[in-house]
């Protein structure tokens, strides 16, 4: 077929643009945050103490980080699906929640009795908080690469990052209902481990799943 | 100086006549997106042919893959973005992918041009491409087919195609628009 026909091929298409993109991203939210939840409940449990925690500053804290964190994340993967858009300060709105949570962490050990930081760094739940925030982060990790696929990525790694990173803060967020530690340094270390789970799974899947 | 002045002067005019054709285009204006597609595609084709010396036979397959990659993803264009930066950041994606599976040694020297570039040169002699769309076409499913070879071959609306092949109006939409996916996905699979 020469050029010219596959364009007047092209421009005979009848069906309009599709912009059905802020859709698709609303139906992958909704999905993906109720499956971590189910996931949660059923693998976890929400903490038995919730009313209580909900009167305690470190556990909005811990929303709030994940939740900025989620959408910094949204954010820099609609740009990344629209070829030719760059980050710009996205890339702040990336960093910031994790450098103002690892000042924190900082000051607080600082702060600490020496024989205190071990158990502010390591709680009761250090060896599994990482291990489960990447298992709750599968349901939405898988949405959101399912909803990146509506839009054309150009940098294939990066975008698959960025999506995993937003599916870690979603399960993080999630996670916060189940974790009973509320000490910054261990939030600073284990959570930010937990969003480096899905953040390197979506760099190595990006440029497979995301081809367009 | 003078050159670099015309040279942008050139871009400027390119970027608002084709970012004109385009939103006519994208509101339902077929003559104007068939325009927009025509000078983009001798756009297209002299920036692939300045990256692609040494293989000239792959332009056109190349011009072909990227006006498929414009069209099918025309939904990821933002009215408020330099209409270059969209076209430049998709015919660079689909260099890339065409030569990172030919040679991955070429693959490790990504063209490193800037974005301006995809507008500054234009040009109109459209070779014959190796890959045969025809071929692409006959193995779709008769659903997508149909409407488009009536559309396209035959030149008749999409009333006309409906009920020259019994489907639906909306079926008809559907089939082009799946089949023009369908065939972009074949032409990244035969690489």
């Amino acid at each position: 077929m020469k050029t010219d026909d596959l364009i007047s091929l092209l421009a005979a298409d009848p069906a309009p643009a599709p912009s059905k993109v802020g859709q698709r991203f609303a139906v992958a939210l909704g999905f993906g945050i109720a499956g971590a939840f189910l996931l949660m409940v059923v693998t976890h449990g929400m903490r038995v103490d919730l009313a209580q925690a909900t009167g305690e500053a470190m556990f909005w804290m811990k929303l709030i980080f994940a939740g900025s964190l989620a959408l910094a994340g949204l954010i820099a993967t609609q740009r990344l699906g629209h070829p030719g858009v760059r980050l710009g300060g996205v890339r702040l709105a990336l960093a910031a929640p994790v450098l103002i949570l690892w000042l924190l962490a900082t000051a607080v050990l600082l702060t600490a009795a020496p024989a205190q930081r071990s158990y502010l760094v390591f709680g009761e739940t250090w060896n599994t908080c990482a291990f489960s925030i990447g298992l709750i982060s599968l349901p939405p990790f898988a949405a959101m690469l399912w909803a990146l696929r509506v839009l054309a990525p150009t940098r294939l790694a990066l975008a698959g990052a960025c999506a995993g990173l937003l599916a870690g803060a979603l399960g993080t967020l999630v996670y916060a209902l189940h974790c009973p530690e509320s000490a910054p340094p261990f939030i600073a270390v284990w959570y930010v481990l937990g969003i480096a789970i899905p953040t390197l799974a979506g760099a190595l899947l990006g440029p497979r799943v995301l081809r367009w | 100086m003078e050159r670099t002045k015309s040279r942008d002067t050139r871009f400027a005019d390119s970027e608002k006549r084709l970012r004109e054709l385009l939103l006519q285009g994208l509101g339902g204006d077929t003559p104007a997106y068939h325009g927009f597609l025509k000078a983009l595609s001798a756009h297209l084709r002299a920036y692939f042919r300045r990256r692609l010396f040494q293989r000239p036979d792959d332009i056109e397959d190349l011009v072909q893959e990227a006006l498929l990659a414009v069209h099918n993803q025309r939904h990821t264009y933002q009215a408020d973005q330099p209409l270059t930066a969209w076209v430049h950041a998709i015919a660079r994606y689909k260099l890339v992918d065409l030569l990172r599976a030919l040679d991955s040694r070429e693959a490790l020297t990504e063209p490193l041009d800037d974005e301006l570039e995809v507008f500054a040169a234009s040009d109109t002699d459209a070779a014959e491409a190796k890959k045969d769309l025809d071929k692409l076409l006959a193995a779709l499913p008769e659903r997508q087919r149909l409407p488009i070879m009536c559309m396209k071959l035959e030149g008749l609306s999409v009333a006309e195609t409906a009920q020259r092949t019994g489907m639906s109006e909306s079926a008809v939409k559907v089939g082009v628009h799946r089949g023009l996916k369908a065939i972009a996905a074949k032409i990244r699979g035969s690489l």
